[in-house]
């Protein structure tokens, strides 16, 4: 299991960055996009991998990591998730109005080398 | 808990956080009434902020470090979110409210009307600063940093056209990058310590296995990298000046103490993990800031030079200010600290008072202004035509108009606050900076003398910069066009200058809280006890708790 996910998180993470030095404000987008993916699946990870284990306390059982999730990471993600969300759906809308003020998808308003 | 006073740590949060909602409500053509809503919680915030500096100051009723710690919830830290209230936060939250207050009158003439929605903006912006101020815990700083960045884009984005969505445009993909970054760094620090909140974090460094070290300082390494792009440091503030020289002019005197909140992260965070607490971590990346501090105040020092527009000129000073405030943080000495925030509080209200001030001047000169009097300048064209209109006006000399007297009072003193020059606070506040570091001992070391010159050699290209922009400006401006404006246009730059020249009145008691601030930056036992009391015991304590909880169950 953490192989897997390393590698998700890795392959995520290359193809944002990748994508996020491009020059159209497209490729710029979904760049962010897969890079929050990763982030947000490195967050998930930081709590440890274990599956079958209850996030909330229990009769009978100690109120330890060992025994139970840990929640933190969980609450984290989701605000991460939330925050994230927001704050990409706002880039589109500057994407938006700087496709529509300059008549190109270069991120820097003219295109280059024309 | 008792009483309104104890609510006076949240309030600051709260309150802008109303207003915005309200207006939110409101509906858009009510101007008027959105404008006394802001102002009176501008206004609200400033008194709240000057009451929290003297409570914080005063320590009377807060404990012997004037630390005022507010649990939500009244959880103990070590399970709830805590709102922290010390002598730098409520520094920061004077400076906010102050420049809240002058940002929001200069925009009631003019500016707010250049787009929709800036009021809520602005008041978000407001909330989302002194969030981040005031919050004990780094996931919360994160939501403020957030909450404060969402405001920032709506604001650098206000007046819209083509020069700011392009600007803006790359303002975003940089922050969110940043965000990123901060997001990795914050799990990062607590997949190996098992806190967010800092008080205990720092109480955990000193003790973490040598296997964990590396992972929590590359964690905080990556949280740095978050912060020291907001704060412009010299291989990430490409972005800065380009983005600042954009910006509307009320957005601009707001959104520059962002950088500062950098400035006031990495201070808080560094002295509180890395200090002398922290065992085999302490000092970590001092180096990083000193050498990058010192990179960026060269940086600057160019870019002040080679810029011939006055926006951008504002931006690269800002740089400047965060190189010189970097390089004294990262010396790592206490009373270098206390001049350095003393020069942080005067270059930000010194800053924001110039972006006023420029926007004013600008307004009577056409459009690129700047670079035709560069151009002129270097060819040596345009002299002729100049000295045939002093011919023509009979040379005897026109009375300049109080406008433009105005103007030029508030332009001087901005450059003589931004180069360090000697009357104003500007020059006390690299003087602080300076006189600690010389007298430390007789052996002075190669990165102080360096300091110095780097100190000296950015005033000086300073007022290099801003003389050859002030007599283009004011002596040989091409169109003679006084402009126009209203007094609560200038009335707030009037203010901003004014409360730096009773800083510079006052350096005395000025320079002792900040001393003060710095004494207790540096030796975070106070603040650390005060957020954990009521925690029992760390972590480990609760199991045996639960399994006796446990064992009754059985």
């Amino acid at each position: 299991m953490e192989l897997i996910l390393s590698l998700g998180i890795g392959v995520l993470t290359g193809s944002g960055v990748w994508l996020l030095l491009r020059p159209r404000t497209f490729q710029v987008i979904v760049g962010l996009s897969l890079l929050s993916y990763a982030v947000n699946l490195f967050i998930f990870s930081t709590g440890g991998l274990r599956t079958g284990a209850p996030p909330i306390l229990e009769d009978g059982r100690a109120g330890t990591l060992a025994m139970h999730a840990d929640p933190v990471p969980q609450a984290l993600v989701l605000t991460a998730i939330v925050i994230g969300f927001a704050t990409t759906a706002l880039f589109l809308v500057v994407l938006l109005a700087a496709r529509g003020l300059t008549g190109t998808d270069h991120v820097d308003g003219k295109e280059s080398g024309r | 808990m008792s009483g309104w006073m104890d609510h006076l740590t949240i309030a600051p949060i709260v309150l802008p956080l109303l207003a915005g909602a309200v207006m939110m409500l409101i509906d858009e053509r009510q101007r008027t009434l959105k404008a006394v809503i802001g102002m009176a919680s501008a206004l609200g915030l400033l008194g709240l902020a000057v009451l929290a500096l003297a409570v914080a100051d005063s320590g009377a009723d807060a404990g012997a470090a004037g630390v005022r710690v507010y649990r939500l919830g009244n959880w103990p830290a070590n399970f709830g979110i805590v709102l922290v209230l010390d002598r730098f936060a409520a520094l920061m939250l004077v400076l906010t409210g102050i420049l809240g207050v002058a940002a929001l009158m200069f925009s009631l003439p003019r500016w707010q009307k250049a787009g929709a929605h800036f009021h809520p903006l602005f008041q978000f912006q407001l909330m989302g600063l002194n969030g981040a101020f005031l919050t004990g815990d780094l996931f919360n700083l994160f939501v403020f940093f957030e909450i404060m960045l969402a405001a920032s884009y709506g604001l650098a984005l206000h007046g819209s056209g083509l020069a700011r969505v392009r600007a803006g445009l790359h303002y975003v993909a940089i922050n969110l990058s940043a965000s990123l970054l901060f997001l990795i760094g914050v799990s990062m620090i607590y997949g190996v310590s098992g806190t967010l909140n800092m008080a205990d974090l720092a109480g955990r460094v000193a003790g973490l296995a040598a296997e964990d070290r590396g992972l929590l300082e590359a964690g905080a390494a990556i949280l740095g990298l978050a912060f020291l792009i907001k704060a412009g440091m010299w291989p990430l503030g490409f972005w800065l000046p380009n983005t600042y020289s954009t910006l509307n002019p009320a957005s601009a005197a707001i959104v520059s103490v962002l950088s500062k909140v950098g400035i006031y992260a990495v201070l808080r965070l560094w002295l509180l993990v890395f200090g002398d607490g922290a065992g085999a971590s302490g000092g970590f990346g001092g180096t990083v800031l000193l050498v990058g501090g010192l990179l960026t105040v060269g940086f600057g020092s160019i870019a002040v030079l080679a810029t011939q527009n006055m926006a951008r000129l504002a931006g690269a000073i800002v740089l400047v200010s965060s190189g010189t405030l970097l390089a004294a943080i990262g010396a790592g000495q206490m009373p270098v600290t206390g001049g350095a925030l003393f020069y942080l509080t005067s270059s930000v209200l010194a800053v924001a008072g110039f972006f006023l001030v420029i926007e004013l001047v600008e307004r009577g000169r056409g459009v690129g202004a700047d670079v035709l009097a560069v151009t002129r300048e270097a060819f040596g064209e345009g002299d002729d035509e100049d000295a045939e209109d002093g011919g023509s006006g009979g040379g005897a000399g026109v009375a300049i108009p109080a406008t433009m007297a105005l103007l030029g009072i508030g332009f001087l003193s901005s450059a003589l606050l931004l180069a360090g020059l000697p009357p104003l606070s500007g020059f006390l506040a690299k003087f602080a900076i300076l006189s600690p570091l010389l007298a430390a001992g007789p052996e002075v070391a190669a990165t102080t003398w360096i300091l110095l010159a780097a100190l000296v050699l950015s005033g000086l290209a300073t007022v290099v910069a801003m003389t050859r922009v002030g007599i283009d400006a004011f002596w040989a401006s091409p169109a003679a066009e006084v402009p126009r404006v209203r007094v609560a246009e200038i009335a707030p730059v009037l203010l901003l200058l004014s409360l730096n020249l009773a800083l510079t009145i006052q350096a005395g008691p000025a320079m002792r809280y900040m001393e003060d601030t710095a004494r207790s930056l540096h030796a975070p036992q106070d603040y650390n006890g005060a957020v954990l009391s009521g925690v029992q015991t760390p972590a480990p304590a609760a199991a045996p708790v639960a399994a006796k909880a446990a064992g009754g169950g059985r």
